[in-house]
């Protein structure tokens, strides 16, 4: 892997999992929610929501960065009014940077747990009912931990692809060094940079590292939780 | 009381029901697959609406759609032992127990938790994980589960169904126990009579949504419209006896039936136990003269009451036993050789070793 680490690669190393865990722990709940909805709320226009959550799978990342530009800079409608009344302005910052992650990765991460969340024998919450459940302890005691595979997976699944996007990041938080190069963004800039091949060499090999070390723990920690659960 | 009055129309099938359940008591709603029974106890569970009737418990109204009253299955109070036990997986055996316990705590305790462990096994158990257990040892489970919950009643579907015999018989006794012990009452989804027969107090007889009768076990073994669906070998009357005397070598006891006595294939019994047991129709032999030399121990005294034709080509005599009633499956050549009447005196002749397996001691009281 890495034999000689400068400030640029770790800094870059250490933005991209600070982006990616943000991006995660804050959509984890919403992706959760709309798991939810989508499969067990009966209503009109459905069909519409789930298109729209999966939107960001299929528009160019470059588009959805600029999207947000347009709603959350500091000159547009949201933007201005988050500015004005608290002070956040999000382009060119860190939180952007998670914002824009969390956006692009949102779709897979409510897949995976639909997934599970389909897969959860409705019988077993029945079951909890006749023995005095109501609907938020049921969800909580029964639905939520047999659902626990697929929010994992869906969650390192984002996480591991959360270190790697590129378009949104660069086009709604721009490309600070130290503030939103991430590695993907920090290859992109050494190669473009007069005697960067180095150091864009092994920004490449850390992303292939941390992909595939990425995959194992999902992977594992599936299981593990599989096994608990008597799968 | 239980009073169910439902109607519930599903795709092609339409259900429509009214019956009372006993309580205390168990009560077997018994018919073929299909017939109902099962969006029946759901309906009773509150884990289904049904388009229009009433269900009553005792004075508390829980579903009246008249009145737009609906209490959630969760307010009922009733523990449902599925037939699929459906344990959680996520939790011990020891996790299962407690999940109702925990969500009851209001209402006055069924049973212990220590008691329902030692009275259905369970102690080695505790700490294992659904999927490390037989389906006897699961059922077992899932009935302490519906038990530790302090349910008013308790609802079975077919909770044996998924078992083989083996299993069966290693569950059923623990049943039985919780019924005499506990005297909860109990709703009780069955397609085999000899579980009705072991189990059950009162009997609601379904087929193809609709309730053709309804009653206590003894009575509803001789209804017709039972015979017609357990089936022309399973016919039989359901008699109370008591055990009077013993005759431990042989595995035998002598029971008062009526005004006479019935030798009878039965291990375990003290004396003094009362027995509820079923005479198949097919074992039952007729003798217009009392009969010398024959293997058979039971020759009883009895008097024709009535002769029906059964629907498979054979003869049902209705039979006074020293006042229990008897019935017998008699061939049309047999009845015919005999020229039986209603009124004529006949004996009747049973075969100790044909009440084995049969036979089962009731509860005191």
């Amino acid at each position: 892997m890495n034999d000689f680490p400068s400030s640029a690669e770790l800094d870059a190393l250490y933005l991209s999992l600070d982006v990616a865990l943000r991006s995660v722990a804050f959509t984890l709940p919403l992706a959760v929610l709309a798991a939810w909805v989508l499969t067990r709320v009966q209503f009109p226009g459905r069909l519409l929501l789930d298109a729209f959550v999966h939107l960001p799978m299929v528009l160019p990342p470059v588009a959805v960065g600029y999207t947000l530009l347009l709603l959350l800079g500091v000159r547009a409608p949201l933007g201005a009014w988050l500015h004005r009344h608290f002070g956040i302005a999000l382009p060119f910052t860190t939180a952007g940077a998670a914002l824009a992650t969390a956006v692009m990765t949102f779709p897979l991460m409510v897949r995976a747990i639909r997934l599970s969340l389909e897969n959860v024998d409705r019988g077993l919450e029945e079951a909890a009912r006749t023995l005095g459940a109501r609907a938020p302890d049921r969800f909580v005691s029964i639905t939520l931990p047999l659902m626990l595979p697929g929010i994992l997976a869906g969650a390192v699944t984002a996480f591991a692809a959360g270190l790697g996007e590129f378009g949104a990041v660069i086009t709604f938080a721009a490309n600070v060094p130290g503030v939103t190069r991430t590695l993907p963004l920090a290859l992109y800039t050494a190669m473009q940079s007069p005697g960067g091949d180095a150091l864009a060499l092994r920004l490449a090999v850390l992303s292939f590292a941390l992909g595939l070390l990425g995959l194992l723990a999902s992977e594992l920690l599936v299981r593990r939780v599989r096994r608990y659960l008597g799968r | 009381m239980l009073h169910v009055s439902v109607s519930k129309r599903r795709g092609t099938f339409s259900l429509e029901a009214t019956f009372t359940a006993p309580i205390p008591g168990v009560t077997a709603l018994f018919g073929r697959s299909g017939s109902g029974k099962t969006t029946l106890i759901n309906l009773i569970a509150g884990l289904l609406e049904p388009d229009a009737g009433e269900i009553r418990l005792g004075e508390e109204v829980l579903t009246d759609t008249l009145r737009g009253i609906a209490v959630a299955a969760e307010r009922r109070r009733m523990g449902y032992v599925f037939q699929e036990a459906r344990l959680f997986p996520h939790l011990t055996v020891e996790g299962n127990l407690r999940y109702g316990e925990r969500r009851a705590a209001a209402a006055p305790p069924v049973i212990g938790f220590e008691e329902a462990v030692a009275l259905l096994g369970l102690a080695p158990l505790l700490q294992r994980k659904p999927r490390q257990l037989s389906g006897g040892e699961r059922q077992r489970v899932s009935l302490g589960r519906a038990l530790l919950s302090r349910p008013r009643l308790l609802l079975l579907d077919e909770p044996f169904a998924s078992l083989d015999a083996a299993r069966r018989e290693e569950v059923v006794p623990y049943l039985v126990a919780l019924r005499d012990r506990l005297s909860i009452p109990m709703v009780y989804v069955s397609h085999d009579f000899d579980e009705v027969l072991r189990l059950a107090t009162h009997v609601v007889l379904l087929d193809e949504g609709q309730v053709l009768a309804q009653g206590p076990v003894e009575e509803m073994s001789l209804d017709p419209q039972l015979q017609r669906i357990v089936g022309p070998e399973l016919v039989g009357a359901v008699v109370e006896g008591v055990v009077t005397r013993l005759y431990p070598q042989e595995g035998s006891a002598e029971l008062a039936l009526g005004t006479g006595t019935l030798r009878v294939t039965l291990p375990d019994a003290p004396l003094g136990a009362r027995v509820r047991l079923q005479l198949l129709a097919r074992d039952v032999i007729l003798a217009t003269q009392p009969v010398q030399g024959l293997s058979v121990r039971n020759a009883l005294a009895s008097t024709v009451i009535a002769i029906s034709d059964d629907e498979f080509g054979a003869v049902l005599v209705r039979l006074d036993v020293g006042g229990a009633v008897v019935l017998a499956r008699i061939t049309r050549a047999a009845l015919h050789a005999l020229n039986l009447q209603p009124g004529d005196a006949v004996w009747t002749l049973i075969k100790a070793v044909s009440t084995r397996g049969h036979a089962f001691r009731l509860a005191p009281g």
